[in-house]
């Protein structure tokens, strides 16, 4: 019963409160002509562009912004022994190290092959890290809403520069602020001063790492990205010191991609169609949360033996004094949104609820990570659209535009391109001792972690499954690779869909264009993901997850 | 649909020369056009060179071999598929190509003329036809009158007239003179006339793939290549926990999930609608077109011979005040005893005496000058005929003449057609022609209403009638004192608005309109200029067939979507009978996976090769006759298909791979 309620509390609340967010977006990211006329001449005055940008251009800034980003980061984690801001004298990192939290900062990723604690200065966690988890969370919004301007029919995708400062300074901005205030009443720690000194009972000196954690986890959790201030992230009781402040960072998790949904149907103005991607996307996260509690309620296989309650469920690698449910509960929404924070140790988990998080990963589009997500679910709209667009009879439109050969090869191409991240990823690894030697476990648990490790970096999420020994060089550039390719083809692919669909003439919706609101169609979505999206990942997850669970006796 | 009964698909004499080209169709210069069962060919090539190195090596073979030959099976159910979609024209275009080979033609030159081969015949020749003749070349006759028998086009024997000037002047290849004779101006090069389009439209040979085709077949391939990274990573998965897989099943698991199904009908699929079209008389210039028409939103319609019938029929008879209705019948009756047009034997009809007609009569026939006949008896004079025809005659009471005019303009209002009578110097009233609204098309606007498709009656009556008709005809809209160039603008205005607009036409004046329409559809004894610029022919001449064309358009759309959604759904128990087949022996455990019990890990591996292979065969009919179609909404369709062929497509293949391991497991095949 407990269960059911932090679930509908957490998921529940947070699609109610998605709905009014997704109306501030809109108004905030794609303003009527005479709204936010003030923010808009602002932060056109700022950046000094205000040109409206056709898809080619506002794809180039948005890339050519991202690659400063990298650099940017690159050198700041490259020399931060020699930078300021770094009271504890963290040294000099690993060169594959920098490349891969540059990558994966700037990717949204925030895939850690680092302890933030022991080996960042305050510089990097700042100026670096947190900075991006504000304009990497805004360039996907900012890419969302240039392509949902596109699929509206407008040739004018308006100016990214713009875009970018209207998501940082008018959406994640305040939010952020609100959820870091909450955070902090509810007993984060917040300060710029070096880590604590205590002395111990045993009267052995003891060093606690703390800094601006309220901050830092505000907007890692709002802007799906999930690099933690500390190693064990979220698991950590001072990134997450009380059960409010577990249920609030849930929420922060799901708000904003839920939001986005939201926005989508409004710029396009279908907020029909966009409630019914919403309710498939719920669809598909109420299956995997309820899969995870489900598997997470046995103990786990360790235990079967001894002589321990069978009806605690399995509490390997939790939290206790957050409670058994949210471990595997936000086990699977940090993976529906590629957000990538950890609540528990994902490598404990029962092995089926291990396959939850995968799955999440794979199809990377119920909800997804903040802009992205939905741009995913937009692959598979285009593919479902066009295979029951053909079965009413007609060359298959959405919302009057026109899919054919070109959008349909660039729908493709974003799938095959996860699938080759992921698959290939885990084949050169998992056949090699670049992945061999690396593993904590053999068998199937093993494979598991590469498969989860590979899944991450491409979906950009950032978790970890742990249990192996991801911080080397291999590891560092191959993830750092998939992370990067896993981010931008799947913005520039769409970006050229909606390049193609633009330059048509938009078709008249009659009672015979194929509906894209009814419950009919909804059905088709699902499908497609499922067969399209996950079904490509069966076979690994045959070998891993599923055949470590019936490996149990 | 009023088809013409479909022919049995798997008859010898279609099935016989099928089967010899499923293999000349392994040719891969072929087989390439299609990418997935190119791919199935190679992977088929790979097994058949493992085969021979195990049985150079003197290992057990029966696994390899039957793996081998259900690739090539699959291959070859292909082509066969294929090859029998095309053999179904074939018969046809050898006729066609028949009469071409003997065609020949008498060219004028200066005063004379010379006999050359057809193929001699170019652009701008002008050849004389004369009774018994073939013509040679699609033309215009530009001298002359002649009668000519287009049964060899169109199946039609009627034999229609062919002149010079005006709408009826285009004459085609292959067709025959049967009476007098004409001069024809060549329209075409050879090689580009209408016979040779209708051979390489029947044969399906060289035929260019369709916008949607092609997106089809990149989705196709994309899925290929997904399914290719996913099973191509799996030995590495494998050799991770130390185990290995055999590449015939690697290979079969391969092929088994690429979309071969659809990917195997998919050409067949489209030749067999443009076929469907042609048996119903209709040439379509590309398969484009087709599909085009399955897109249509806004149908354009002639009012005459498509939403009415092409006659009009006397159905009352208003009298003038003062004036007996006995007289106004009497003399309705005797003004049209004469007149054999359908119209005037409805109102003899409808006065109802059974009486001979009087002695000492003269008849007074209809000429376009004056617009009225009628009958002179001694000296009385009884005429009918348009309105204001009629008045002009003499000068008639004025009183009479204003309250004729008030029932003209009531008759108008209700749709029809007024026409006036007089018996000498007096008016007597008026005949009140009706148009007579085709029985049951007002049911079949409401289902293309459903369909989402709007439609728009074209007619060169006034507003008044033209409103009345639409209104009992249930159009949608209506244009009245419709112009050419007001249809061109029409058609401009829903294209704008972001409509396909399908319309058919036969005139000159049309040819614009019929260019600039998404669909267009000329009828056969049109003009040479019209029959060019739209981009179908309807042979039969028949504008109502519009609506049907639309529906065969939507039906192979519909056939391609759900065979594509069967075959990809297929895949979750294909998955389900090979994966754990696969695995068993490295994870024991995952045999809890095989849900469907299937015996043995090759009997398993090989009932779903098997399975993908013969559900070939098994949708060919369904492919060629196209699935079930019904005019309803977009929503009622996708629901429809949407539960048989795509949860269909779920279950079928568990039941089927189940029955198929009883077999393969029973005869100890594997």
């Amino acid at each position: 019963m407990d269960h059911l309620f932090v679930i509908l509390f957490i998921v529940g609340g947070t699609a109610l409160l998605s709905v009014p967010l997704g109306s501030y977006m809109k108004w905030a990211m794609d303003p009527a002509p005479n709204q936010a006329d003030r923010w808009t001449r602002l932060f056109q005055t700022i950046s000094g562009a205000s040109e409206d940008q056709d898809w080619k251009r506002y794809l180039v800034t948005l890339l050519v912004f991202n690659i400063i980003m990298f650099t940017l980061t690159f050198a700041i984690l490259a020399l931060q022994q020699w930078l300021p801001l770094n009271p504890d004298a963290r040294p000099a990192l690993d060169p594959t190290l920098v490349f891969n939290t540059a990558a994966s900062f700037t990717t949204n990723t925030n895939l850690q092959h680092y302890s933030g604690e022991v080996s960042m200065s305050y510089l990097s966690q700042l100026a670096g890290l947190m900075w991006l988890q504000f304009v990497s969370a805004a360039t996907g919004i900012a890419a969302l809403t240039a392509l949902a301007r596109g699929i509206a029919g407008r040739s004018g995708l308006a100016n990214f520069m713009v875009d970018v400062q209207r998501a940082s300074f008018l959406v994640l901005l305040p939010v952020a602020a609100i959820v870091s205030l909450l955070m902090v009443l509810a007993g984060m720690p917040m300060t710029l001063q070096g880590s604590a000194m205590a002395t111990t009972l045993e009267g052995a000196t003891q060093t606690i790492a703390r800094g601006p954690v309220a901050a830092f986890l505000a907007i890692k959790q709002l802007g799906t990205n999930g690099g933690g201030f500390f190693g064990p992230n979220a698991t950590h009781p001072l990134e997450n010191p009380s059960f409010w402040t577990n249920a609030l960072a849930m929420i922060a998790i799901l708000l904003i991609p839920m939001a986005c949904v939201w926005m989508f149907g409004r710029i396009v103005r279908r907020i029909r169609h966009a409630a019914l991607i919403f309710a498939v996307m719920t669809v598909f996260i109420l299956a995997k949360i309820t899969g995870s509690v489900f598997f997470e309620s046995a103990p786990t296989p360790a235990f079967v033996e001894l002589p321990v309650s069978d009806e605690t469920g399995n509490l390997e690698g939790k939290e206790l004094r957050l409670g058994a449910t949210t471990g595997p509960l936000w086990a699977v929404l940090t993976t529906a949104t590629s957000n990538g924070s950890v609540g528990a140790m994902h490598d404990s988990l029962n092995p089926l609820t291990g396959l939850m998080p995968l799955a999440g990963m794979w199809l990377n589009a119920t909800f997804g990570g903040v802009g992205v997500g939905m741009i995913n679910m937009f692959i598979y709209i285009v593919l479902a659209v066009f295979v029951a667009g053909m079965m009413v009879g007609r060359t298959p439109e959405y919302l009057g535009h026109k899919i054919e050969a070109k959008e349909v090869r660039f729908a493709i191409l974003a799938l095959f391109a996860h699938a080759v991240l992921i698959l290939g990823g885990t084949a050169l690894f998992a056949a090699t001792p670049l992945g061999q030697a690396t593993v904590q476990d053999f068998g199937a648990h093993g494979f598991s972690e590469i498969l989860y490790e590979f899944s991450s970096a491409a979906a950009n999420n950032g978790s970890g499954f742990e249990g192996l020994g991801d911080g080397s060089g291999p590891w560092n550039i191959a993830t750092g690779i998939a992370m990067l390719l896993g981010r931008y083809l799947p913005i520039i692919l769409p970006f050229a869909i909606v390049g193609s669909l633009v330059a048509k003439r938009r078709a008249a919706e009659t009672a015979g264009t194929l509906g894209v609101e009814d419950a009919t169609f909804g059905t088709m979505l699902g499908l497609t993901v499922l067969i399209f999206g996950a079904l490509t990942f069966l076979p690994a997850a045959a070998l891993g997850p599923i055949a470590e669970h019936f490996s149990i006796p | 649909m009023t088809q013409k009964p479909t022919r049995s698909i798997f008859t010898a004499d279609l099935v016989r020369p099928a089967l010899r080209q499923s293999f000349t169709k392994l040719y891969p210069g072929l087989l390439i056009r299609n990418p997935v069962m190119f791919t199935t060919a190679v992977v088929a090539l790979l097994a058949s060179v493992l085969l021979l190195a195990t049985i150079a090596r003197q290992g057990d073979v029966l696994f390899e071999i039957q793996i081998a030959f259900w690739l090539w099976l699959t291959v070859l159910f292909g082509n066969f598929a294929e090859a029998l979609a095309e053999g179904r024209g074939k018969a046809q275009a050898e006729a066609l190509r028949s009469t071409k080979a003997e065609l020949r033609g008498k060219r004028l030159k200066g005063s004379g003329h010379q006999d050359v081969a057809a193929s001699e015949l170019r652009k701008g020749d002008v050849v004389l036809v004369e009774m018994g003749d073939l013509i040679p070349a699609d033309g215009e006759v530009i001298e002359g009158v002649a009668s000519v028998n287009e049964a060899a086009i169109t199946g039609e024997s009627a034999p229609v007239i062919r002149e010079a000037g005006g709408d009826r002047s285009a004459v085609t290849a292959g067709t025959r003179v049967i009476s007098d004779w004409a001069k024809v101006r060549v329209t075409v090069e050879p090689g580009a006339g209408f016979l040779d389009r209708m051979i390489a439209l029947v044969e399906g040979a060289n035929r260019a793939k369709t916008p949607n085709e092609i997106a089809l077949t990149v989705l196709l391939t994309g899925l290929t290549l997904i399914f290719l990274v996913a099973v191509g990573t799996l030995p590495a998965f494998v050799a991770y926990t130390g185990g290995s897989i055999a590449v015939p099943v690697l290979v079969a698991l391969f092929v088994a999930l690429i979309p071969t199904t659809i990917s195997a009908l998919l050409s067949a699929i489209g030749i067999a609608g443009m076929d469907r079209l042609i048996r119903f008389n209709v040439l379509a210039k590309s398969g484009r077109a087709v599909e085009a028409a399955g897109d249509i939103d806004t149908l354009l319609l002639d009012k005459t011979g498509t939403i009415t019938l092409g006659d009009r029929q006397a159905s009352q008879f208003l009298t003038l005040s003062g004036i007996q209705e006995g007289e106004l019948v009497e003399a309705a009756w005797l003004s049209s005893l004469g007149d054999e047009t359908p119209e005037g034997r409805s109102i003899v009809a409808l006065a109802g005496r059974n009486e001979d007609a009087p002695e000492n009569t003269e008849v007074v026939g209809f000429t376009a000058q004056t617009r009225v006949s009628g009958l002179n008896i001694g000296e009385r004079k009884v005429r009918k005929g348009a309105v204001d025809a009629v008045l002009n005659l003499r000068e008639f009471d004025p009183a009479a003449v204003r309250e004729m005019k008030a029932i003209t303009d009531r008759i108008a209002r209700v749709g029809g057609t007024p026409l006036a009578v007089t018996d000498g110097t007096r008016l007597l009233g008026a005949i009140y022609l009706k148009d007579i609204v085709k029985s049951g098309i007002k049911e079949r606007f409401a289902e293309l209403r459903q369909m989402g498709i709007r439609t728009v009656m074209i007619t060169g009556d006034n507003p008044l009638t033209a409103a009345a008709i639409a209104a009992e005809a249930g159009v949608d809209d209506f244009l009245a004192e419709a112009t050419p160039e007001d249809k061109l603008r029409l058609i401009r205005k829903e294209q704008a608005a972001g409509k396909l607009v399908a319309m058919c036409g036969d005139g000159t004046n049309d040819a614009p309109a019929l260019a600039q329409s998404d669909v267009g559809v000329a009828m056969n004894t049109g003009t040479q200029a019209a029959r060019e610029a739209g981009n179908m022919v309807d042979l039969d001449n028949n504008p109502t067939k519009l609506i049907e064309v639309v529906g065969i358009g939507k039906q192979l759309l519909m056939t391609r979507g759900a065979l594509t959604t069967f075959s990809i759904s297929n895949d979750v128990a294909k998955y389900f009978a090979i994966l754990p087949a696969i695995f068993v022996a490295l994870y024991p455990g995952l045999d809890a996976l095989n849900v469907m019990g299937l015996s043995t890990p090759e009997s398993a591996i090989l009932s779903a090769l098997i399975f993908n292979a013969i559900i070939i065969p098994l949708l060919v009919p369904l492919a060629l006759r196209g699935v079930t179609y019904r005019p309803q909404t977009a929503a009622r369709q996708l629901i429809r298909n949407l539960s048989i062929y795509g949860l269909g497509g779920l279950i079928a293949p568990f039941v089927g791979i189940k029955l198929i391991d009883f077999a393969v497991s029973g005869l100890g095949l594997a």
